[in-house]
This record gives C-alpha cells, sequence and structure tokens, in this order.
C-alpha cells in the first residue's frame, strides 16, 4: 500500500499508527515557537520512489512518526571478564539512562571453545564476556528483568547455543515466549569475509542460522534471530556500496534459503534486522540508510514474493565507526562519534551505540562510556532532531546519493547472484578480494595525504602520549571462570548431558533443526564447546581462502 | 644478486580482525619481499613451524585481542629455541602503552601502533635486515 497524497497518508497511515502509539507531545516547534508538523513533502505530494514513512518502499523510515513517538533506543555494547563483571557494567550503563542492553562474548565463546581449552586461556574474557553454561548466562542476566529490556547478543558461529540459552533464562524469569525481546546477530556470511570468527564450513553454517530462524518465529516470535550486519563489512575496510550490497545479500541469501526449506518469507523475514556502520562521510551514510530501506522493500516484495508489509520493513540498529576512532589525540574521538551519531539518527536507525573515545586502544573506561551515552542523549533532547521524520527528504544530493547508492548496491548483488551466490562468492573469495582492494586504496590515500585523518596524518601533536583512564581486567578472570566450568561439569548428570549431545548430532546429521535438542542439552548443563564440538564433528571445519 | 627478504606475517590465537595483517602483508610484497601470510587462527607451533620452513628473515605478528603478552613470550621462545637463524619479529596492533616494554623484553623488536604508515615499517625492516 502506498499513500497517493499526505491527505491519504495522515487519514490511512498515520491515523492506524497513532491509535498503536501516539507522538510524544501534543505540538511540536522550534526554539524560536514555529511549528513542526508530522512531515515535510514537495507541494505534488511526492514521488512515489520516495514515498511516505511507514509505507512502501520505507525510504523515509519503517515507522509513520518515527522519533516523534519513540526515540531510538540507545543501546551500548558491552562485555568483557566473567558474567558477573559483565552484569556489574549493564547495570552501570541502565543508571546512566542506557534504554537497551548488548553484549559482547570473549573469543573462546565465540568460536564455540570452553575456557579451559587450551586455546582458549590466553583470550578469556578478553574482548568480550566467557560463557561456558547456561549458569554463566543466568549471572549475566542477573536482575535484568528480560520481559521489559531487549537485548542484543553480539554473536554468530555459536549462535545457536547462546540463543537457546537466552529462551530458556528469559523463562525462567516468567517472561512469557511471545514478550520475549532482543536480538542475536548470528549472521554468519559476514565473519567469512570480514570478522573472521567462523567455525563451520559457510553452507552448512547457513543451514545453522535458518534452524535459529525457524525456531525462534515459533519459540520467540518478537525475537530477532539474526541481525545482517554491514557494520564489520565496512571496519574490514570496504565502501558503502560493498557494505549495502554484501549485507542485503547476505540477508537475502538467509531468506531464500529458508524459503527452499519450505518455509514462507513472510514467516522469517519480518524478524529478520539490520546493523550498519556510521562512517565518516556524513550526508553519504544518511542516503545509505535511505538506500537500504529502499533496496531490501524491493527485494523482499518484488524478488521474493514476500506479502507482509513487515517484510519488507528494513529496521536497524546503527554504531559509529570503530575504524574511525585514532588512538592518537583521543579527546577528538568525541567530536567523531558524535557527528557521525547525528548522520544515524538523520538516516532513521531503530537503535545506536556510539563509541567512547577511548575505544581505539581498550574496553572502554566507566567515565568514556558515560561521554557516549550522554552524546545520544543531548542529540535527543537537546538538538530537536526527534521532532521531524526524515528532514533531508528531497535535497537533490541526499536524494541523488540515495538512488545511485541503491543502483550500485543492486547491480553488486546481481553480480554476487549471477556467478552462484553469496557463499560461492566467499569460498572463492570474490567478496573478501573486493573488500581488501578497497582497504588498500584507503590506506595508500592516506599515506599520499590524499585522504585526511586528524591527528594522525594532519594535525599531529609531537608530544605526549594517551592520557586516559586505564581499563583493567581482573587478573585472576581466567582462573575462576575455569573453576566455575569445572564445577558445572563435576555436578551435573553427566548420561543426561550425553544423551542430548547425542540427540544433536542425530539430528544434525539427518539434517534435521538441531534447536531443539540444543535447548534439552543446555537445560542438561551441556557447555558451550561440547554442543559445537559435535557440530564440528558432523559439519567438519573451515579454513577460508588466504587473501590479501 | 641477494635473494629478496622472506616475511611471514601471522595472526595467533583466536582473532579475526584481519584488517591490518592483510594491509601490511601487501605492503611488504610491494616493497618486493616475499610474504607469506599465514591467515587467521594460528598457534605457536604453527607460526614457528612456517617461519622455519619457509626461511623467513621476518616474522610480522598481527594482534587486536589483548593476548599479546602471552603470544610474543611463547613465539620468541620457541624461535630462539627451535629456528636455525636469527628472525626478526615486529608486532603490529593495539597495545596498552605499558605492555609495549615487556613485549619488547620478550624479543619483540618493534611495536607499530594504529596510524603507523606502512612505508615506516617496511623502511624498520629494510634497514634492520641490512645492518645484520
Amino acid at each position: 500500500m502506498s499513500s497517493a497524497d499526505l491527505d491519504t497518508w495522515r487519514r490511512t497511515t498515520l491515523a492506524a499508527s497513532l491509535g498503536k502509539m501516539p507522538q510524544r507531545k501534543p505540538r511540536f516547534a522550534t526554539l524560536s515557537g514555529i511549528p513542526v508538523d508530522d512531515l515535510y513533502t514537495d507541494a505534488r505530494g511526492t514521488d512515489p520512489r520516495i514515498g511516505f514513512p511507514g509505507e512502501y518502499p520505507f525510504t523515509r523510515g519503517v515507522h509513520p512518526t518515527m522519533y516523534r513517538a519513540r526515540p531510538w533506543t540507545i543501546r551500548q555494547v558491552a562485555g568483557f571478564g566473567t558474567a558477573e563483571n559483565t552484569n556489574e557494567r549493564y547495570k552501570y550503563l541502565l543508571a546512566h539512562g542506557e534504554t537497551g542492553l548488548s553484549t559482547d562474548f570473549d573469543l573462546p565463546t565465540l568460536l564455540g571453545y570452553d575456557s579451559d581449552h587450551p586455546i582458549a586461556v590466553p583470550e578469556i574474557g578478553k574482548i568480550g564476556v566467557a560463557v561456558d553454561t547456561i549458569d554463566d548466562v543466568r549471572l549475566l542476566m542477573k536482575d535484568i528483568p528480560l520481559g521489559e529490556v531487549s537485548t542484543s547478543y553480539t554473536i554468530n558461529a555459536s549462535a545457536f547455543v547462546l540463543m537457546g540459552m537466552y529462551e530458556v533464562v528469559a523463562k525462567e524469569q516468567g517472561v512469557a515466549a511471545e514478550r520475549i525481546t532482543g536480538t542475536i546477530q548470528n549472521d554468519i556470511l559476514k565473519e567469512y569475509t570480514a570478522q573472521n570468527e567462523y567455525i563451520y564450513p559457510p553452507a552448512e553454517a547457513v543451514k545453522l542460522v535458518v534452524d535459529t530462524m525457524e525456531y525462534a518465529a515459533k519459540a520467540m516470535p518478537r525475537y530477532n534471530p539474526v541481525s545482517v550486519s554491514g557494520y564489520h563489512i565496512r571496519d574490514a575496510g570496504s565502501n558503502a556500496i560493498q557494505e549495502l550490497a554484501f549485507t542485503l545479500g547476505a540477508a537475502h541469501c538467509y531468506v531464500t534459503e529458508a524459503v527452499k526449506r519450505g518455509l514462507s518469507a513472510d514467516f522469517v523475514a519480518p524478524r529478520v534486522s539490520f546493523f550498519w556502520n556510521i562512517q565518516n562521510d556524513f550526508f553519504e551514510e544518511i542516503a545509505k540508510f535511505r538506500a537500504a530501506r529502499r533496496l531490501w522493500a524491493r527485494m523482499m516484495r518484488d524478488w521474493v514474493g514476500a506479502k507482509d508489509p513487515r517484510s519488507w520493513m528494513m529496521r536497524a540498529h546503527a554504531q559509529t565507526s570503530g575504524v574511525s576512532l585514532t588512538a592518537q589525540q583521543p579527546d577528538n574521538n568525541i567530536a567523531r562519534t558524535a557527528i557521525q551519531a547525528l548522520a544515524g539518527v538523520l538516516g532513521g536507525t531503530q537503535s545506536l551505540h556510539t563509541n567512547s573515545k577511548d575505544e581505539a586502544f581498550q574496553i572502554p573506561s566507566e567515565g568514556a562510556i558515560k561521554i557516549a551515552v550522554r552524546t545520544q542523549q543531548i542529540l535527543a533532547l537537546e538538538n530537536r532532531v526527534c521532532d521531524v521524520v526524515d528532514p533531508l527528504a528531497g535535497s537533490y544530493y541526499v536524494e541523488q546519493l540515495t538512488d545511485r547508492l541503491e543502483e550500485e548496491a543492486e547491480a553488486l548483488i546481481r553480480e554476487i547472484l549471477d556467478r552462484g551466490g553469496m557463499v560461492r562468492s566467499i569460498e572463492d573469495g570474490f567478496i573478501q578480494r573486493q573488500i581488501a582492494d578497497t582497504s588498500a586504496a584507503f590506506q595508500q590515500a592516506l599515506e599520499a595525504r590524499e585522504e585526511y585523518v586528524v591527528g594522525v596524518n594532519v594535525h599531529v601533536d609531537e608530544e605526549g602520549e594517551l592520557p586516559f583512564e586505564a581499563f583493567q581486567l581482573d587478573p585472576d578472570l581466567a582462573e575462576r571462570q575455569i573453576r566455575r566450568t569445572r564445577a558445572v561439569r563435576r555436578s551435573r548428570s553427566a548420561a543426561a548431558v550425553g544423551r542430548s549431545l547425542k540427540e544433536i548430532r542425530r539430528s544434525a546429521e539427518a539434517g534435521t533443526n538441531v534447536m531443539p535438542a540444543v535447548v534439552d542439552a543446555i537445560r542438561a548443563q551441556a557447555t558451550v564447546g561440547e554442543m559445537c564440538d559435535v557440530l564440528r564433528e558432523v559439519y567438519g571445519g573451515y579454513r577460508g581462502p588466504i587473501i590479501f | 644478486m641477494k635473494r629478496p627478504l622472506r616475511v611471514v606475517v601471522a595472526k595467533p590465537g583466536l582473532d579475526g580482525h584481519d584488517r591490518g595483517a592483510k594491509i601490511i602483508a601487501r605492503a611488504f610484497r610491494d616493497a618486493g619481499m616475499e610474504v607469506i601470510y599465514t591467515g587467521i587462527f594460528q598457534t605457536t607451533e604453527m607460526i614457528v613451524r612456517t617461519v622455519i620452513e619457509e626461511d623467513a628473515d621476518v616474522l610480522g605478528l598481527s594482534i587486536l585481542s589483548g593476548a599479546h603478552l602471552h603470544f610474543a613470550e611463547e613465539i620468541c621462545k620457541a624461535l630462539r629455541e627451535q629456528a636455525a637463524r636469527e628472525v626478526l619479529v615486529v608486532m603490529g596492533g593495539i597495545l596498552p602503552p605499558p605492555d609495549i616494554p615487556k613485549v619488547k623484553a620478550s624479543g619483540v623488536a618493534e611495536v607499530f601502533g594504529p596510524g603507523t604508515p606502512t612505508s615506516a615499517i617496511v623502511e624498520f625492516v629494510r634497514s634492520r635486515c641490512a645492518a645484520r
């Protein structure tokens, strides 16, 4: 459905939305008292490619009222040390006005190794929280009301285990299945091209993603079982066009694989969410969000044949670019992050992480993370950017950038489909080579001073290194984590664990959905490593092509 | 004629962030060196074996996971024990400043932090190897 003119939109789409969620204020005005309308369009109504917010093709936003009804969710990712350490950080963030949670896991957890595996020991709790068993997730979520605060888990290769653990803990808290909200990243394809935390071969890993999508649609209908991520692709060195193409291409791959399994597109697509990077090119980044919404809507409606408008909506989280931060003159990162955050908001993101000024070199300190949260609050409460929907629509520059990004990204997605699809283009290194080439070209431009990074290749300070509040990890955390996991292994029923692991294997070998067996094994206190190992034996491991 | 320098670029441990490793591998190659990039998920044993089998002059380690102290010590010690000749070990990544003297004490010749031009790294490796 799309409205022909502004009056029709107000009578239909807007009225329906206001009935469910009213605007924050009865009237909006500028500081000078000039009234601020709910929507600004050109005199004729609008170009159908731009359309109206909350309607196909969603160029102007997925909701009719956007931030006039509710500002974006402030969702800072956090994770380090043990579950107790990270739970304490969550409480600090919520006490300072954060409105959603997000978890980073340590490398052993991301790669499906228990903390006492020899390869895990040097990495326990360093770049995220260590999780081995359901007991760790109970501690991680302690006193966090999972029916009220939505929580995102940044995990991919072992996401099928962590999603099951989240479901079990939410239900233990008494949250009804249909009230469990949250997101798990679970976007395995970009691991092979950008972040490199994968376990299984790509085709088998995509099968696991579809298992979680199918399972979650029934077990937790409001939960987002996949958050398809351009973030890492961009930070790995791609440009905005490649970020759009490889991300929407991956999302299309998950949905079409689900359809091949016999599920309807409208059963899975409404819960597919996205995660974008916000880099330094201010207007291109704003246009990127608009292009992503329009292209995804068309891909779902016209390419896949989804009928439910919710399947067409590109709902997104966004994070300011980690790779744009500089270790030199770290206070400059506050300015960079604020400007990137503004681009994300003008682009219409649903939730936002702002980086802390010290994240170029460490887990953020409490002082730095507070500035990052306050940056979002200043945008939302002082700068009045929440009062008007898609304010840059109609800008000649922004509209033409939106068109160009959409065209170029679509051409690249079609090229990938023509050469056999995402999995094929990962196995033969096509995507990795594109990212490496763009990354190398940018590095050369920096060294030739054709591109600038303030404080690094221009306006460099000679004196002084890193005046910052150092973040210290608890030195005993590895020992404590290993002790806890070993205590769980001793106290649980070995027979029940053995049976449940055998059931995961049987299901994987039969090619049926592994999730019911995984959830049983979680309840029997099987470890992340044990469950991932069963699938390592069935699916095998993977080494990608070496490309540089 | 002198043979070109042989450089192994390696990513130890479970860290997958390889943008820097790929950039520096390409820079060494463009500077005329012979480059072997190991890829990710390398154990100490795998890295040391590659350095010895490839008869490398230089080992470049890229670490962004915070496990630099562990790997600097373990890899430098294994190279001293097992390699037939001296190997120049350099490291790139994100290290808290107080850790830099510690990894150097383990045997890492230099640590290159974020923002270092690749030309400076290439120059360092060339001059150190020429001085031998």
